[in-house]
């Protein structure tokens, strides 16, 4: 917090507004502009300033807010990307390609080739516009013959899944447990890859109990992955709890994307 | 089991808060010292007080700056502390009273300003120092009016005029607020984003001077301030997951702090400085461990399946922890010793999270959601429960939701977290529930930590 002095009027300010009224009396342009002179030699800027400029005719409201994410950034051809999107004080808002959509929401796309979403949101107060860009690999699929080095992300992601989890639960369910299978097989393929698991949770809830929780889905995680024989030395856990929101709207839909164990290569 | 202990919220609304809180109370009257004149309408009169806006005693130009911080810190610090029924200034006579010779006592205290006390004085500012001379009197007892005749000089400027009105503050509310020490010297600890990340961020209990502590560009959460106010300690996620990390107030930087690997989270200082209490998760599920200040000779204390975190320790004996546990389900809130013997479950349902144990020893004041659960209506509040009878009271209603509750150490205030319209920011209160003020309003503020003296 500033804790500044009260600021003095310095004396030769003072004289600048004596003379300024002084002159004020007199119906001279030549004075006048005299005045102006002497202002401005006097360093007092201020007081020379045109006047404000009128408000903008119009501001009918705060001008709208955008963002648009894309996750992953990067796919291969036939992957699937999260678009999350959120506007403020905008009533009008479209994707192009996919024309009008709700003011803040997700969607699942399948992009076959690079693509920019690009967001307009239109509100009383204007409009304004977001990207996000999508960029999509041609080719197939690495296959066990690439050398582990050679595994990308956006490989790695389409081959191991995220597993996702019931609400205040970290118990495996049985749709978790055939990814996890799938997971350990790829892994069990490339026996060098190491993994951190990442616990997440959504955003009810207390901070302190979630990161707890996290931890418990990225250890159910891993525990999954051990028993299908993929070696504990290889997999990490971090908990990220609901410090860091997959999805940010306020729904079941988006609690249940971030209520997840999501896998990374740990470099 | 428990449900008989229960007051219902329809018999609250019946009766008053203060009536709850003397039933709360009832048990163990002897400790409750504290409380008596923390409580509304509890049938004990708060001592109407007046502060006078202190008479300039020079001319020098900084005089009226430093004089109006001084005179509007002096108010609300009395005004905060609870056991006060304050004296508007508005109703105050016209003349400022420098010193005991000029002062009007039976102007005072007629109506309206009806004060049966008064604080006034006198602030000068000569040679880049500021003087202060203060006087608490009695309106009643014209013989021996004075309560209270205190001088201050410092380097003048308006952190310390703040400082001198904090401390003549604590002096009036020592001797008026039956000898508990006041807290206008305190400070809270917490976590704030005002940076872009989530650091910890020290304030004066009014809110005033808030700054950074830390600058470590990651999520530090969860500050707890030790007892002699030197160190900090807090959780902090790195490369390998979080740990705790310790913030020496008194070098201004990080020292060392032993932390196990795993999830390392919420740490809690017992009251002699010597123990720390945290939740790991180094056998991959959260339990309670303690160790030494320096994260030596560590302990585990729980075992079983289901993530245990938030300790705080009985400030009063140490002999004890309540903490939170997700063994049943839904997260509740549990005591035991902190050998780990002799568990006990507080909360009997809903969601229950972020106990902080009262300084008194008696009381626990935590975060519960009652009816939680998808779609269930309700929100999150801050509750104090009596530990010895589980009887528990609300303090706050429908106003967003709240979160880590801190007991400051006079045990008449609370500051907690509230999240209300989509802004997370820092509010204290009364420990009753009333009196309720934010204290943050840039950015997102959150755990707050009141420090211990």
């Amino acid at each position: 917090m500033a804790r500044e002095r009260p600021k003095n009027r310095t004396p030769k300010e003072e004289t600048v507004q004596i003379v300024s009224r002084g002159f004020l009396h007199r119906n001279s342009l030549t004075l006048a502009a005299g005045m102006a002179a002497l202002l401005v030699v006097a360093g007092c800027s201020k007081k020379a300033a045109p006047p404000p400029p009128p408000p903008p005719l119009t501001n009918n409201g705060p001008a709208p807010t955008a963002t648009i994410t894309a996750t992953p950034g990067v796919i291969n051809a036939g992957g699937s990307v999260i678009l999350s999107w959120r506007t403020t004080d905008a009533s009008d808002v479209s994707i192009d390609g996919m024309g009008a959509v709700p003011t803040a929401g997700t969607k699942t796309v399948q992009p076959t080739e690079s693509t920019n979403y690009h967001l307009v949101a239109k509100g009383a107060g204007g409009s304004t516009d977001a990207t996000a860009r999508v960029t999509v690999n041609a080719g197939a699929a690495p296959t066990s013959n690439l050398s582990e080095s050679d595994v990308s992300d956006s490989a790695f992601h389409q081959n191991v899944k995220d597993i996702f989890f019931d609400y205040d639960s970290y118990d495996v369910r049985a749709d978790a447990q055939s990814t996890i299978s799938s997971d350990a097989n790829y892994l069990n393929q490339h026996p060098t890859l190491k993994v951190v698991i990442g616990g997440y949770c959504d955003e009810r809830g207390s901070t302190e109990y979630n990161l707890a929780l996290g931890e418990n889905r990225a250890n159910a995680a891993k525990q999954g992955l051990v028993t299908a024989g993929v070696s504990p030395d290889r997999l990490r856990t971090v908990s990220y709890g609901k410090e860091k929101q997959f999805c940010t709207e306020h729904d079941e839909s988006c609690w249940q994307l971030n209520r997840r164990a999501q896998f990374s290569i740990d470099k | 089991m428990m449900n008989g202990k229960h007051l219902k919220l329809s018999a609250f609304l019946k009766i008053s808060i203060g009536i709850c809180v003397f039933i709360l109370l009832f048990s163990s009257a002897l400790h409750a010292q504290d409380w008596v004149k923390t409580g509304t309408n509890l049938g004990v009169q708060r001592i109407r007080l007046a502060a006078a806006n202190f008479k300039a005693g020079s001319s020098d130009s900084l005089t009226t700056p430093l004089k109006t911080v001084f005179d509007a810190t002096l108010y609300n610090d009395l005004k905060n502390a609870g056991v006060f029924d304050m004296v508007s200034k508005s109703m105050a006579p016209p003349q400022a009273p420098g010193g005991p010779q000029e002062i009007n006592l039976s102007a005072w205290a007629a109506a309206p300003s009806s004060a049966e006390m008064v604080a006034f004085g006198s602030l000068s500012v000569a040679d880049g120092r500021v003087s202060v001379q203060g006087f608490l009197f009695d309106t009643k007892n014209t013989q021996t009016p004075q309560i209270l005749g205190k001088q201050y000089a410092d380097v003048a400027s308006e952190e310390n005029a703040r400082r001198i009105a904090h401390h003549f503050a604590d002096e009036i509310i020592l001797r008026l607020g039956g000898g508990i020490n006041g807290i206008c010297e305190t400070k809270i600890y917490f976590v704030s984003n005002r940076t872009g990340n989530k650091e910890i961020w020290a304030m004066d209990y009014d809110g005033a001077g808030q700054h950074a502590l830390t600058h470590l560009g990651s999520i530090s959460i969860s500050p707890r301030v030790s007892p002699d106010n030197s160190r900090v300690a807090f959780s902090s996620l790195g490369k390998d997951g979080w740990s705790i990390r310790m913030y020496s107030l008194e070098l201004g930087r990080l020292v060392s702090f032993t932390s196990p690997g795993g999830t390392t989270i919420s740490p809690a200082w017992s009251s002699d400085g010597s123990k720390v209490a945290f939740s790991s998760s180094q056998t991959g599920d959260n339990e309670i461990y303690t160790t030494d200040a320096s994260g030596g000779g560590l302990h585990r204390v729980t075992a079983f399946r289901g993530p245990d975190v938030a300790p705080v320790w009985n400030p009063k004996s140490n002999a004890q922890i309540a903490w939170v546990s997700g063994r049943s389900g839904l997260p509740q809130i549990y005591i035991m010793d902190s050998d780990g013997a002799n568990v006990q479950r507080m909360t009997d349902g809903g969601y229950a999270t972020s106990p902080s144990w009262s300084p008194n020893g008696q009381f626990l004041a935590f975060a519960w959601d009652r009816k939680y659960g998808p779609g269930a209506p309700g929100g999150q509040d801050i509750y104090i429960m009596d530990i010895a009878s589980k009887r528990w009271i609300q303090l706050t209603h429908e106003a967003g939701a709240n979160d880590f509750p801190s007991w400051s150490p006079d045990g008449r205030h609370i500051v907690f977290q509230r999240a209300q319209d989509g802004r997370t920011e820092i509010w204290s209160m009364l420990a009753d529930g009333t009196e309720q003020q934010q204290l943050t309003h840039d950015g997102w503020n959150a755990m707050p930590n009141w420090s211990w003296k």
